[in-house]
């Protein structure tokens, strides 16, 4: 037996090392484990596996690109099946791993490189200019309430506003600022400076650089989720997004928030007239194999029903309609909230796909056909809300290149095995989970963000490993 | 500069205004519509199912001629043609099988040489949109017009690839070249009812009526197309349209030949407005087009 070296502290930076033991099979070697891991991308899948391997004993470096972590869920408004509120789910999460004694947040951080081998990787991070030095800061918020700079909010898919230096939300972990270069008016134009002065504690610094550091793990875990399709491109038949009350299903989370920019209110874009007749469309851009993407986005008709639910809950006498191909509602429990949907909430379902949207004064008309009845339809609705695809977030391919692994054609990240190894790639050490590796919902992104922290907890654990190449 | 022409039967009868300002403008742009010889109907119809090969032995049979006289290209006029035409050339370029049954059955040697081109789109690929605007002599000034593109220009967009399918540009390019004002409606890719007005006429009133109101809210003072069968369909059924909507007020539906031709200063006379129902002359001449 070999010795054991006592694990030090990430957070001290001192290398944590457990040395490999049995060298006698011809397959394996005796090496060092590093047994930190690094999880990139903190959205609901990479925050269950960093805090499953913190309460494990692992040290995990939690890596996002953005300022804060939480991912899509924290634009989220309630959620299927239960209806309970995305923010209660995710708050304790996100903070509790903010607060693990075991998990290092990097946020506004990104992958460069890859060296090494599993069990002694060394990964290379770009650290972004936030323009605002994180060890100083309190997380006071003065900045942002005495900063003068407003505009169009991305948090928000463009809905509601947000200062040029910003946290993405109010719960936000970490709860420190970034300054939007392109946005302030003192990195563009020279004149301002309002959130230096007001800071109590000088941690603004407009002359912030970029900076690079390296870090050793053992394994990596990817969950770098989703973005939605480009539609308002993609898609001129929809309006090309010059129709301002045709919004996608997760600007329509954002309606739904009581944080969101009507607080909860369900007035249209256009002109904040309460909207009556509201019309959802699925599969928009999903399974559509000839122009845009074959798969099915799998969570969309379940999300749909969700916004029809909610929408009824605020608008009691407001006509729902919602055009689908077919219901696809496999989860637990789902079936019945589809059924309850219908039977309940008089939401009504056609079946048969949109051809057109288009503009008709303060309308927007929408041109279906109901094809259980062979009839061609149209509605003059207040508002449209597109089920849109659910695609791999930008920069996935970059990232794949980086770290060895394959994506499929439409840019998920390819699996070792689908049905017995599906968090494992090709490359020994490095695994994945969530809405890259396939889209999913908030269960399975979980389910598959825990399977991928212990199929690295197994790699790390063990004290003898397969001779790899080095990546 | 001669290209192999190909005009049709419509544009032998009902649209004869389509072709002879079509012809008479590539004079005045530089370049000749040859006709081919000894040509035949297009049938009309591309098949629906795979396995149906004889609708498209009169097209192929169109192409190998075209091909045994010599040229690389064929242009058309007719929206109808240019479909049927351009999708059974794809057919004898990418389908071996069935190119091997249709030319074995027509005895003809064919393996899609042929470009099929429309003039649309020989006027913005070959001539360039930007020297036909050095040609115009009256620009369209202040004549606001709705491209009506229809569905057989365009679709399907993989075979045809003229432009995209749900918000193309070639036509609205080709007025702004006129000096003319393209709006925008949303009804310019929607279907005019086609060969439905021969036996469901209602659902054809019906699709031309969506139409027309659309490009008339839109603002427009003439609607154009370079379809006979969509000519025929928003222009005949205006009539029908009015007597169940008295509140609908009629616009003229003209070839975008006819406008070429008057931008490129060919008398109006000569261009048969008289066979419109609807008359254009009354508009074109407030809107000073002519005089
Ligand atoms: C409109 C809508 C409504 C929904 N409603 C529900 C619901 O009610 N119930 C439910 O169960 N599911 C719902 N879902 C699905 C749910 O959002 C997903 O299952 C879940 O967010 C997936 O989490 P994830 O962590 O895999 O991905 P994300 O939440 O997308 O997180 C990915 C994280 O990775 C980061 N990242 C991306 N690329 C990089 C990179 N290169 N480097 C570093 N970091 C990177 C991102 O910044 C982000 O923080 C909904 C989805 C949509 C679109
Ligand atoms: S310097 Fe920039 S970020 Fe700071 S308050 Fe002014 S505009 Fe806002
Ligand atoms: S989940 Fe439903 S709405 Fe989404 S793509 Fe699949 S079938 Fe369409």
């Amino acid at each position: 037996m070999g010795e054991l070296i006592e694990l030090t502290g990430l957070k001290d930076g001192e290398p944590v090392t457990c040395v490999a033991v049995f060298g006698d099979h011809a397959d394996f070697e005796s090496v060092p484990v590093d047994r930190r891991v690094m999880v990139i991308g903190g959205g609901i899948t990479g925050i269950t596996s960093a805090v499953d391997l913190g309460n494990a004993g692992y040290q995990v470096m939690l890596v996002d690109r953005l300022p804060s972590i939480g991912g899509r869920m924290l634009q989220l408004s309630e959620t299927f099946p239960t209806l309970d509120c995305a923010q209660c789910t995710l708050t304790p999460r996100t903070v509790e791993s903010g607060q693990h004694p075991n998990v290092l947040l990097k946020t506004s951080c990104e992958v460069e490189g890859l060296k090494g081998e599993p069990g002694d990787f060394t990964v290379s991070i770009r650290q972004k200019i936030t323009y605002v030095d994180w060890n100083k800061c309190t997380g006071c918020g003065t900045c942002i309430q005495k900063c003068p700079s407003q505009s169009i909010a991305l948090f928000e898919r463009d809905a509601g506003r947000m200062t040029a230096i910003y946290t993405l939300s109010p719960q936000a972990v970490p709860n420190k600022p970034v300054i939007d270069a392109e946005r302030c008016r003192y990195l563009t134009l020279g004149k301002c400076g309002v959130c230096a002065k007001s800071c109590p504690v000088e941690a603004i610094d407009y002359e912030q650089q970029e900076s690079f550091f390296e870090v050793r793990v053992g394994a990596i875990i990817v969950s770098t989720g989703f973005d939605i399709y480009d539609w308002k491109n993609k898609m001129p038949e929809y309006g090309g997004g010059n129709i301002p009350d045709v919004i996608d299903g997760l600007t329509f989370e954002r309606y739904l928030s009581a944080s969101g920019p009507t607080a909860g209110a369900m007035i249209r874009p256009s002109d904040g007239k309460l909207v009556k007749d509201i019309v959802f469309i699925q599969c928009v851009g999903s399974r559509n194999p000839e122009f845009h993407k074959a798969y099915c986005s799998r969570v969309c008709c379940m999300y749909t029903a969700k916004h029809a639910r909610l929408y009824k809950h605020g608008v009691h006498d407001g006509q729902v309609y919602i055009f689908y191909i077919d219901i696809r509602s496999t989860g637990k429990g789902y079936e019945q909230f589809i059924q309850q949907s219908v039977s309940e909430e008089e939401i009504l379902y056609i079946r048969g796909r949109v051809a057109k949207l288009h503009r008709d004064g303060d309308k927007v008309m929408v041109q279906g056909a109901d094809t259980l009845t062979g009839k061609k339809i149209e509605i003059a609705a207040d508002m449209v809300v597109l089920a849109a695809a659910m695609v791999p977030n930008d920069g996935a391919k970059e990232l794949a290149d980086i770290l060895g692994i394959n994506y499929n054609d439409d840019g998920f990240f390819i699996e070792d095995n689908y049905k017995l190894a599906s968090v494992e790639t090709g490359q020994q050490g490095i695994y994945l989970a969530g809405c890259c590796q396939g889209i999913k919902d908030i269960a399975d992104s979980a389910a598959q963000g825990s399977a991928a922290s212990s199929k690295a907890m197994v790699l790390l654990s063990s004290v003898r490993r397969q001779k790899q190449e080095a990546v | 500069m001669k290209y192999p022409y190909f005009p049709g039967c419509t544009l032998y009868t009902k649209a004869k205004k389509l072709d002879d300002a079509g012809r008479e403008c590539s004079l005045k742009l530089g370049f000749e519509l040859d006709e081919l010889k000894d040509w035949t109907c297009c049938g009309a119809t591309f098949p629906l199912v795979n396995d149906q090969h004889i609708t498209m032995s009169g097209p192929t049979r169109i192409l190998a001629d075209t091909k045994d006289q010599g040229n690389d290209k064929l242009v058309t006029l007719c929206s109808v043609c240019f479909n049927v035409l351009k999708r059974t050339n794809n057919v004898m370029l990418n389908d071996e099988e069935r190119r091997a049954k249709i030319t074995d059955f027509i005895e003809r040697d064919y393996h899609g040489e042929v470009e099929v081109l429309h003039y649309l789109q020989l006027l913005r690929d070959e001539i360039g949109f930007d020297v036909l605007k050095e040609k115009v002599v009256k620009p369209l000034e202040g004549l606001k017009v709705a491209c009506y593109y229809g569905c057989l220009l365009l679709r399907p967009v993989k075979e045809i690839g003229l432009d995209t399918m749900e918000d193309p540009s070639i036509f609205e390019d080709f007025i702004r070249a006129l000096g003319g004002e393209p709006i925008e409606f949303p009804y310019k890719v929607e279907c005019c009812g086609a060969f439905q007005a021969v036996h469901s006429m209602d659902t054809a009133t019906r699709c031309s009526r969506d139409i027309l109101r659309s490009a008339k809210n839109s603002g427009a003072d003439v609607v154009i197309t370079t379809c006979p069968l969509c000519q025929f369909n928003l222009d005949d059924r205006q009539p029908e349209i009015q007597k169940s909507d008295p509140g609908f007020s009629s616009i003229p539906v003209v070839y975008f030949t006819q406008l070429l031709a008057l931008a490129l200063d060919l008398p109006a006379e000569e261009l048969g407005f008289e066979r419109n129902l609807i008359d254009p002359l009354p508009i074109l001449k407030e809107k000073g087009v002519i005089a």
